[in-house]
Order: C-alpha cells, then sequence, then structure tokens
C-alpha cells in the first residue's frame, strides 16, 4: 500500500523558510538600509503610500527584507502597523504651506508663482545609461561638486515662498464654486470598517493606500472611455508638510502649544473637470469640479489617477464600473488583492473532494422526486 | 529602531475592538457585524479573520489547537500556530478535547465540541449572497429585510438545471430561523455539526471584514426545499484505510501500487485517536 502522509508540514515549512533567506543570501552580498534610502526613493515612495505607513527607515528595512518585492514590502509595513496603537491624530494639514519642490500646472502656463519644475522624469529620455555599471566614488563626489557650484551661482530667495494655489486664481476670477470649509471629523478606515455609501474622506483614504498600479489601471479605464471624467491637471505640487499634533490632555490649547513631530513629503493634485449643470432657468451651463489626489511621496501619475477616480466616485450614476465605489474601492488594495489572489495555492482539498461530489451525485441523476 | 511584539500580537486598543464587534455578532446570531479588520503578518484570505479572532481572545493559560482542511500538520496550519505561539506562549494540542479554543479553516472536528470550547473559523467570502448580488450596499439591505428569495431562487435553478441541488461546500444555512449565513467553506457534511452546537462558534472573515457568530444551543437550518431534502457528501461503503473508521468526511486518495481509490480520515486528530485506541486494545489483550 502506497505511503499516505499525515504528518510533516512542519518540518517542510521550516526548510521552506530557510530556503527563502538562502535566496537572499547566496549571492554573498547584502544592501544596506542606508543605500536603499539613498538610491530607491521611488520605491520607498510607494511602499509607504502603499502601506499608508510614514516611515522611510521601515520602508527600506521591508524592501531588503522582501528582496524589492513591492506587495510583500507593503505587507511587511501593514502588518507592523497592526501593532503600533494609535494614539494621536494630526492637526489638519494646509497644503499651502507646503515647502514645494515641484509645481506644475497643465492649465495655465502663467500661474501665480510660477511653474517649478524641480526633480522629474518627465523630460529625460528613457535610454538606459551604461555608464552607471561601473559608476565610481569618485565620478558621483565630482559631479556633485560641480552641481553644488553651478548652484552657487544662482540667485536664491531670502524668504521660503509659499506658493498660491491654481484653483484660488480661478475661484477670485469666480469659474469656480466658493465652499464653506467642511470641518466633519473625517471617518477612519482603519478604525472602522468601510460602509457604503461611503463619504469622501473615507474613499480618499482607500485611494491613497490603493495599489498604485490597480489605482492608474482604473483612472485609465474610465479616460479611455470606461468613464465619463476628462480632467485638465490643474496643479501638481510635490513637497514637504509640516505635521503637528494637539497636546492629549489639554482640552482648550492654541496653536503656539500644538507639538511639530515632523515632515512628510506628498504629492498633491488637483484635477479641473468640466461638468454640465443646469442653472436658475434649467439651461444646461458648463461649470467646473475639482477633483482631488494626494499621496505619500512623490508619485505623480497615483496622485493624478486618484484625482480622476475621485471625481468619478462623486458622480455614481454613470454606468460604467469606474464610477461604481464598491467596484473600485473594494478592489485596489494590494494586500487584500494580492492575498486573496495567493490563498489558491492553499490546500482545497475538502472543498474539491465536496465539488467531486457534486458533480458525481448530478452525474449520477436526478433525485427521484416524491410525490 | 527595534520594536517587540506585543502579548498576541495586537495592541489592546485593537484587541478591544474585535472584541466588541465580536459580543455584537453573539447577540445577533447569524448577523455580519462590521470591524475594523488589521492587517495580519500572514496573507489576507490565509485566515487573518480567524487568526484576528483567536489572538483577541486567547489568554495566557488557553490551550489553542488550529486545523487546515482536517490537517493539524496542513503548512498554513502550522504557520498560524506558530505565529500564535510566538506572540502568546500558549500551549498548542492537536487533541480536539483538550483545545480551549479550535482554529479551523473548512471542517469543523468529527469529534463532538463542548460548551467549554470556542471553534473559530475561517472565512473567505462571508456573504451568502454574493453570487446573487454584487454589491454590498443592496445585499445588506436584503439582510436586513429579510429577502432571501435570491438564496432560494438559486437552489430552485439548480433543481430545475441538474434535478437535484448541486451546492458544494459552504451551503447557506439559516440561523434561528432569521438570517441567511455562510457557514465558511466546510463540506455539506459539517452543515449539521453546527446545529445547537454546544460549543460557540465564531467565523472570521478579515479581507472582507466582517465577523459573525453561532451561539451555543442555536438553531442551524440548511437551506433545503421539503421535497428537495439537505443532503450531505456521500462515502457510502468506504472507511479509512488507516484505522477503519466509516462515516466520516474522507480523502479519497489513490494506491499508487494497486491504482485503486481508497479513503482516509480527513480529520487527523481523529484518525490519530481512533489508532490510539485501538492499540490500546490490542496491547491489553495481549498483557491482561
Amino acid at each position: 500500500m502506497g505511503y499516505v502522509p499525515v504528518k510533516g508540514g512542519t518540518e517542510a515549512i521550516e526548510a521552506s523558510i530557510k530556503r527563502v533567506k538562502y535566496e537572499r543570501l547566496k549571492g554573498e552580498a547584502i544592501i544596506e538600509i542606508e543605500t536603499i534610502l539613498s538610491t530607491m526613493r521611488a520605491l520607498v515612495d510607494q511602499v509607504m503610500s502603499e502601506s499608508s505607513l510614514y516611515s522611510p527607515h521601515l520602508a527600506a528595512l521591508a524592501i531588503k527584507q522582501a528582496e524589492g518585492s513591492m506587495e510583500e514590502a507593503v505587507f511587511l509595513m501593514r502588518a507592523h502597523r497592526s501593532t503600533l496603537p494609535r494614539l494621536y491624530y494630526s492637526e489638519p494639514v494646509e497644503t499651502e504651506n507646503m515647502f514645494v519642490q515641484r509645481r506644475i500646472s497643465a492649465s495655465f502656463k502663467d500661474i501665480p508663482g510660477g511653474q517649478l519644475l524641480g526633480a522629474t522624469y518627465d523630460y529625460t529620455h528613457r535610454l538606459l545609461d551604461f555608464d552607471l555599471i561601473d559608476e565610481k566614488k569618485a565620478d558621483y563626489t565630482h559631479w556633485l561638486q560641480r552641481y553644488f557650484k553651478e548652484l552657487q551661482e544662482v540667485d536664491v530667495q531670502e524668504n521660503i515662498q509659499h506658493f498660491p494655489k491654481v484653483v484660488e486664481y480661478l475661484r477670485n476670477e469666480g469659474l469656480f464654486a466658493q465652499y464653506e470649509i467642511d470641518n466633519t471629523q473625517p471617518e477612519d478606515i482603519t478604525k472602522q470598517s468601510l460602509e457604503f455609501p461611503a463619504s469622501r474622506s473615507a474613499r480618499l483614504q482607500v485611494l491613497t493606500r490603493g495599489q498604485t498600479g490597480a489605482v492608474t489601471s482604473l483612472a485609465y479605464a474610465s479616460l479611455r472611455g470606461y468613464g465619463e471624467v476628462h480632467p485638465t491637471v490643474g496643479e501638481v505640487r510635490v513637497g514637504s508638510l509640516p505635521i503637528y499634533v494637539k497636546h492629549p490632555n489639554e482640552a482648550a490649547s492654541s496653536e503656539e502649544e500644538e507639538f511639530y513631530i515632523g515632515d512628510i513629503q506628498v504629492t498633491e493634485v488637483e484635477s479641473f473637470v468640466p461638468v454640465n449643470v443646469k442653472n436658475d432657468k434649467n439651461e444646461e451651463e458648463l461649470d467646473f469640479e475639482i477633483g482631488y489626489g494626494i499621496c505619500y511621496g512623490q508619485n505623480e501619475t497615483k496622485a493624478i489617477a486618484i484625482s480622476i477616480l475621485d471625481q468619478c466616485l462623486e458622480h455614481a450614476h454613470a454606468e460604467y464600473p469606474t464610477h461604481d465605489e464598491e467596484f473600485v474601492l473594494l478592489h485596489i488594495d494590494s494586500v487584500e488583492s494580492s492575498g486573496f489572489i495567493s490563498h489558491l495555492k492553499l490546500p482545497h482539498y475538502v472543498t474539491f473532494q465536496s465539488k467531486l461530489d457534486s458533480i458525481r451525485q448530478v452525474k449520477k441523476g436526478a433525485q427521484v422526486i416524491e410525490s | 529602531m527595534k520594536a517587540k511584539t506585543h502579548f498576541a500580537f495586537f495592541d489592546e486598543g485593537s484587541k478591544k475592538e474585535i472584541r466588541r464587534a465580536t459580543l455584537k455578532a453573539v447577540a445577533i446570531p447569524g448577523y455580519q457585524v462590521p470591524f475594523a479588520s488589521r492587517e495580519m503578518p500572514i496573507a489576507r484570505g490565509w485566515g487573518t479573520g480567524g487568526l484576528q479572532l483567536t489572538l483577541s481572545l486567547i489568554g495566557k493559560t488557553d490551550v489553542l489547537k488550529v486545523i487546515d482542511q482536517g490537517s493539524d500538520e496542513s503548512v498554513n496550519a502550522v504557520s498560524i500556530k506558530k505565529l500564535v505561539q510566538d506572540t502568546t506562549g500558549v500551549q498548542l494540542t492537536e487533541r480536539t478535547e483538550e483545545a480551549d479554543i479550535i482554529q479551523s479553516r473548512h471542517r469543523i472536528p468529527e469529534s463532538e465540541l463542548t460548551k467549554n470550547q470556542i471553534l473559530v473559523l475561517q472565512v473567505p467570502l462571508p456573504e451568502p449572497l454574493r453570487p446573487i448580488e454584487a454589491r454590498e450596499y443592496k445585499t445588506k439591505r436584503m439582510h436586513a429585510e429579510d429577502d432571501y428569495s435570491g438564496a432560494w431562487l438559486l437552489l430552485f435553478e439548480q433543481i430545475m438545471k441538474y434535478g437535484k441541488t448541486a451546492t458544494t461546500a459552504d451551503h447557506p444555512v439559516s440561523v434561528k430561523d432569521r438570517y441567511v449565513m455562510a457557514p465558511s467553506p466546510i463540506p455539506r457534511f459539517d452543515n449539521p455539526k453546527m446545529d445547537h452546537s454546544e460549543a460557540l462558534i465564531l467565523l472570521g472573515a478579515g479581507r472582507e471584514k466582517k465577523i459573525y457568530a453561532v451561539p451555543p444551543y442555536t438553531s442551524v437550518k440548511s437551506l433545503a426545499f421539503d421535497d428537495y431534502p439537505f443532503t450531505v457528501e456521500s462515502f457510502e461503503g468506504a472507511h479509512c484505510h488507516l484505522c477503519g473508521t466509516a462515516d466520516v468526511f474522507m480523502d479519497e486518495l489513490i494506491d499508487h501500487d494497486t491504482g485503486t481509490t481508497i479513503y482516509q480520515c480527513n480529520d487527523t486528530a481523529h484518525c490519530m485517536d481512533q489508532l490510539n485506541k485501538q492499540e490500546e486494545v490490542e496491547v491489553e489483550s495481549i498483557y491482561v
């Protein structure tokens, strides 16, 4: 009689864990956390954004441990996030106060404050730079020295400049509606499960921690024909924002007594979307609405995609999946989608046995109807 | 920047929130209580709902058993046990009757559970009405309005198409004659074990963020028509090739030497128990 294993899972699992560690170490070279932090900015940003945990150091550790796998790194960070007590909420952040590193508008050439290109791959040619194969310390120190020297020849402004929002300019012209500031406490989707219809605060939270690829694809589908949103990018800005928390025990505290706990770098997008509205005389009129996107780090594609989907979900009537909040919000989370897809690798012996039985019974013929 | 993990992984705030959802679930049998559902160190879809329940319930003196598709030694069961033990130091067991908490995927143990035990089931898809309606917003209303015509229609359509109901695992049940509930993908064979169970049964869906429960001594009826009664998987004439037991859920295997179909208890702990008992009898018969 053949051998049928009843036991053995424990040893197999230990061996597999060892093997995966071996795969990381077999090249006998390791990457330092510092190296990841200084050379893989985009990857670190993306991991922090998708895991909704702002910590470059931990993100770099996750990348190292996960051998550069995005879904694994995000997974590690999210699991770590579950162990952290959440003690404070920060005070609202005004993005007008951003220390801007890059800021452009696709709507107006001459925006107040001007266009600031900053660091971007947008204007590079995507040609492999074979010189990087042999990049030496001497090469980059030399390059850096020259770059710093060039910078010294540039005029420096004395005061920190805060850039006004492009939309403010249009609001002043009466092209955009003025809204009262809404100070409703936002929901926290990590403390309460998402319920439908979802509030805009809940929607934006799900979008900002969504998988970059998934968010981008759905926004693209909407833009291409499976949606009704055709935006112009009003403003993309990348920069750092100061975060403050209130004193936890003092009920009434002034802004002066708030604690500064650090800076976060974000990408923020405001898309201008033309919509048809009916005026007082019931005539069709063209108006503008804003799609809003924000995410940790510099990830402009994702932030623009969020702004498109935000606007899609504001108009739920449209008969497209990209306008259906359950379709969009329940399927873009990296940990959820990759987890459920990968669970198919688990044994399904019992469920499959049950399926077999069902098919056999059906093939055997119908149940005799007792009458 | 090194951190030690808290007892049972979660911070206390998270545990409290899960326990609150659990209490509500016990108070409304079969109703899916939404909860925030933390990300776990194991993948969504690999038992995070069950794991969150277990970690929120477990105390230092509890004894834990984890099974996956009937087996204590299945890789995922081993992985879950390891995580719970690493973060709590609790005692583990494979013997069903020794366990205080039994976390299981897709099976209810063969031996009857007692009122001192809690069964935690891992749930992939908690919504029994999902095949009929994709939107949560609508299925929630259907539950509220006691509108289960879709679930009945699904069974009726199977009878029309195949001449009999053709559900597999996860055959929907009605709990306390009110909420229709997905019993998790346990085989139909296990559905009757839920009815008036002495043990509390908790069901957790991590990815779908739902907790629901069957309190002890609660009626659980598998959906079926009077003229097409509910049937369980058939293992007619089959018995376990190791311990000889019949009337349990079997794995179907192929004997590699003879090429014939053989059967083996799916519940490995039950099989071991039977084998040990037989051995005891054998030993006694020799030495008496």
